[in-house]
């Protein structure tokens, strides 16, 4: 491989999942990132509470990861052939959870937020 | 996938799966300068994978150039995906597209099939009687499979009494696949072999060899099942250090190789086939067997000038170019990429990603009255799979090094499932970003 530059990387997705797909996609991760940002700067500290909570939710969300990937590829754990298939399958259970844990927290931090307005 | 927890979790996944996809393809993408603007006449012979990536990059490079693509086929066909096909993983449609639908705008597509090439006057005489005349001919035309070569083989067998041929195209992939699953239900005798002649992805009838076998372990029917492999040489595969890495698997899972037999007759009554060897013809038993034919360029390039002169290639028919810039030998404003280029190695997608840009770099140097320091290596690589859920990256050049794209992190011969994920996820896709002239 000569070159990887991000245009090339882009095109690639964008076969993978489809142009719509694929921003949309891009859009979903991008508005979750701003609500994050936005109760981190209305809450003016990170909830120990809401965090707890969200966290409990890693392992669902790192298990689902690997299934998913697994079921979309034909594969299993028994396909696991060396060191780097660890670190895919690790990887692919780590974005997983981080990806459960970051959603799980704004929506509490949303939804609670209401909650307690309400009151 | 509408759920977004998902969503980003895949394609976190997928970021690393990409990357590898494309070391499976190649990668090459010369910086964009300026466009060069030019009033000549290119002529593309060929709208696949070579031909359309071709016109797409060219479009990008040059301004004002007459650029024609001559293709009668409406189809395009995603090749590599033909042994997932065959394995039941994918459907017939997984590997069929169609051709327009990858042209870029600017370039007139001829669909017609040419019928001769005079690279003396420079032109073109299509089926349909059209004259296109070029300062600049791509050839891109592919290959033929010589079915014919096979004595009592037709295409209408594919599918019935154990006989397949996953190299005939989706359909007879997918009826190749009922074939095999019937076999490997049932267990008996399979038989596996490749042609003599220069072939597309000569890893693709090893492949095959594994997923029977792997499918007959999954099923508990191996015991009943022998596979026997017969090459068509003094081994397994051209490049040394990958035939002995071959060979060990083979023998770990069982498959008897004989060597120096090449099939030239098929009876489907009594499940025999005929080889040549250096002994005189040997017959062999199958319960199922694919059908791989001798490989030779398209009919318009054996009848022209065009093909090598001398050589072991003589009968074959490929297009006599410099291995290092694909420029013709004889006739240098003629460059040829993909299956017809003579060149010693290659016949894959991941050739046609690093013989494109430099054959179009050359062609546009020219036109620029400069010189391109291009070079192509005789890159080209195999996600030789071993089994349904793994392969080896296998990655090389016309001196037989091994050229891993990620040394240190995929080894080029354990089967690896990494490499088994680029098979199935990112390779079509860096195939088709490579169509658009993008990756």
């Amino acid at each position: 491989m000569k070159d990887l530059t991000l245009e090339t990387l882009i095109a690639v997705f964008e076969e993978i999942f489809g142009t719509a797909l694929f921003w949309t996609m891009v859009a979903v991760a991008v508005i979750i990132t701003l609500a994050f940002i936005f109760v981190l700067i209305r809450d003016r500290s990170l909830e120990a509470r809401y965090l707890a909570r969200a966290e409990l939710s890693a392992p669902i969300g790192a298990i689902a990861a690997i299934l998913f990937v697994q079921y979309m590829t034909n594969s299993g754990f028994s396909d696991i052939g060396g060191p780097v298939d660890l670190i895919v399958l690790m990887l692919t259970g780590i974005a997983g959870a981080g990806g459960l844990i970051f959603l799980a927290y704004v929506v509490q931090a949303l939804l609670g937020r209401d909650e307690e307005e309400s009151y | 996938m509408t759920d977004p927890l998902h969503l980003g979790a895949s394609r976190r996944a997928f970021l690393g799966l990409a990357a590898g996809g494309l070391a499976l393809a190649g990668g090459s993408a010369p910086a964009r300068a300026e466009k060069v603007k030019t009033q000549a006449r290119i002529v593309i012979l060929g709208a696949g994978a070579a031909g359309t990536a071709m016109a797409n990059r060219l479009v990008d490079r040059l301004d004002g150039a007459k650029i024609t693509i001559i293709d009668g086929r409406k189809q395009h066909l995603y090749q590599p995906g033909f042994t997932l096909i065959a394995s039941g993983l994918k459907p017939a449609d997984y590997s069929v597209s169609s051709t327009g639908e990858w042209l870029p705008r600017g370039v007139d597509w001829i669909d017609e099939a040419a019928a001769e090439i005079d690279p003396e006057a420079k032109k073109i005489v299509t089926a349909g009687g059209k004259t296109v005349a070029y300062d600049y001919l791509i050839l891109a035309a592919g290959l033929t499979l010589d079915w014919g070569a096979i004595e009592g083989f037709s295409l209408d067998m594919v599918g019935t009494n154990g006989i397949g041929a996953v190299y005939a195209g989706p359909e007879y992939a997918a009826r190749t696949w009922g074939a095999m699953d019937r076999f490997t239900d049932e267990g008996d005798v399979a038989l596996f072999t490749r042609p003599a002649t220069e072939m597309k992805c000569a890893g693709a009838p090893l492949k095959y060899t594994f997923l029977t076998d792997d499918y007959a372990r999954r099923k508990g029917s191996r015991g009943r099942v022998r596979i026997d492999y017969a090459a068509h040489g003094g081994s397994l595969f051209s490049v040394p250090i990958v035939n002995e890495k071959v060979r060990m698997l083979f023998d770990d899972r069982g498959v008897n190789v004989t060597y120096n037999r090449v099939m030239k007759a098929i009876d489907p009554a009594k499940k025999i086939a005929t080889f040549s060897s250096p002994e005189g013809d040997v017959e062999m038993e199958y319960d199922f067997t694919n059908v791989i034919p001798p490989m030779v360029a398209p009919e318009v390039i054996r009848n022209s000038p065009l093909p090598w002169q001398s050589g072991k290639w003589v009968n074959e028919g490929w297009a006599e170019v410099d291995p290092q810039t694909l420029r013709h030998a004889r006739y240098p404003e003629v460059f040829a990429v993909g299956d017809i280029a003579g060149v010693p190695k290659g016949k894959t997608a991941a050739s046609v990603k690093w013989q494109v840009p430099v054959a179009e770099d050359h062609l546009v140097a020219d036109i620029a009255g400069k010189m391109s320091p291009a070079i192509y290596n005789g890159y080209t690589s195999c996600p030789l799979i071993t089994r349904v859920g793994r392969a080896m990256l296998v990655e090389f050049d016309y001196k037989n090094n091994l050229t891993p794209s990620f040394p240190g992190m995929i080894a080029p011969l354990e089967e690896l499932w990494i490499s088994w994920l680029m098979k199935e996820v990112a390779l079509k896709a860096t195939y088709n970003a490579m169509l658009r002239g993008k990756a």
